[in-house]
């Protein structure tokens, strides 16, 4: 697959390194290139400095043959504009953000756009963990995090 | 009219200013609190001070019964957010929106933003109309964007100089509204003769508005 993700945080930048450990082709966009230390040495994908939200920039990112584009930046609106343009613009297939405000992340998602809001997801695992000393998650992603080291 | 204004920058300062001095009803919502309390000393109840994307602050603030809401800040992502909120969560009549990248004005609309304002294009505008006569200038849109209206200065060497106006080949779906002439605005009729100066205003379906440039240019 084509992915493209906006934001080089812990977010976007491990998610950058699994999915080009899986093969796909990945490009990576952040306005501060120095973002760019956390993809690591091992890390082939593309590395694109500049602002999300300039469809210019998207497009140098690749985002016209892109089949997914994810938006991970630290700004829930940065990141629901940012979809948007890669939705309604560029026609791309799977379009998901990252969003903390979990009004917001429900409205867009009414709108069409997968949101990810890791505030309630956080909070729902906590609470179901506290209550019934049960881990809601069957799988653990830090092994497989890891493990990119090696 | 109650009018809330989101981002206290000098836009929506004076803005604010301008509108409570015309006795609308006005709210100012600035994020920062360092600003908010430079600007609260001079407007004072006017403005809150909070988040203008966050639905909790919008109830807050009575946008529910807002005739308009107008995003100034400096970030496009905030205003189109703003506006977009508003119109979901509190069905705002009308949602005004400042565009910094003018790119962005054609998008905006396309996601439901009611009016956009883009002070780039407008200097750009400006600049044009320095440039001379014959330059079609885009006043304001109308039926988000089908319609427009726009200014023509006739330049001294318009082809349709001295023309009346019921001489001119005017495109199907265009129409002379008004001529500007030494400061007075004229209602024209079919013997009004053009003018070298003269700005005549036009309401033209925007997809029409190239044969106007062929018409009025100089050659």
């Amino acid at each position: 697959m084509n992915i493209v993700i906006l934001g080089c945080g812990r977010v976007g930048s491990t998610f950058a390194r699994m999915m080009h450990r899986d093969g796909h082709s990945v490009t990576v966009i952040d306005i501060q290139s120095e973002a760019f230390r956390r993809l690591g040495a091992k890390f082939r994908g593309n590395r694109i400095v500049g602002n999300g939200i300039d469809e210019d920039v998207l497009k140098r990112a690749g985002i016209e043959t892109a089949d997914v584009f994810i938006a991970a930046t630290q700004g829930d609106n940065r990141n629901i504009m940012a979809a948007q343009i890669a939705q309604r613009v560029f026609k791309v297939e799977r379009v998901i953000a990252r969003i903390y405000d979990p009004v917001r992340a429900d409205r867009y998602r009414q709108l069409g756009i997968v949101t990810l809001c890791t505030t309630t997801i956080a909070s729902g695992l906590l609470r179901d963990f506290v209550t019934t000393n049960e881990w809601g998650l069957d799988k653990d992603y830090s092994a497989e995090y890891l493990r990119l080291n090696v | 009219m109650y009018v809330i204004i989101v981002g206290g920058g000098n836009v929506g300062y004076y803005l604010a200013k301008t509108l409570a001095d015309e006795r609308h009803e006005v709210l100012l919502l600035e994020k920062d609190r360092t600003r908010y309390r430079t600007i609260s000393e001079e407007l004072g109840e006017l403005v809150m001070q909070g988040d203008g994307c966050e639905v909790a602050i919008q109830s807050q603030a009575g946008f529910g019964r807002a005739d308009a809401v107008v995003a100034v800040t400096g970030s496009d992502d905030d205003n189109l957010v703003v506006c977009q909120m508003s119109k979901m969560e509190h069905n705002v009549p009308r949602t005004i929106s400042r565009v910094n990248d003018p790119r962005n004005e054609k998008l905006f609309h396309e996601l439901g933003i009611d009016a956009t304002v883009s002070s780039t294009k407008i200097i750009y505008n400006l600049l044009e109309q320095e440039v001379g006569g014959g330059e079609v200038i885009p006043l304001a849109a109308l039926n988000r964007g089908n319609i427009e209206i726009v200014e023509i200065e006739i330049g001294a060497h318009a082809p349709v100089l001295g023309s009346e106006i019921k001489q001119l080949k005017m495109p199907q779906e265009a129409l002379i509204i008004s001529i500007l002439r030494d400061d007075h605005a004229i209602l024209p009729s079919g013997d009004t003769q053009l003018e070298a100066g003269d700005k005549i205003i036009v309401l033209v379906r925007a997809d029409q508005e190239h044969s106007l440039r062929d018409m009025f240019a100089e050659e």
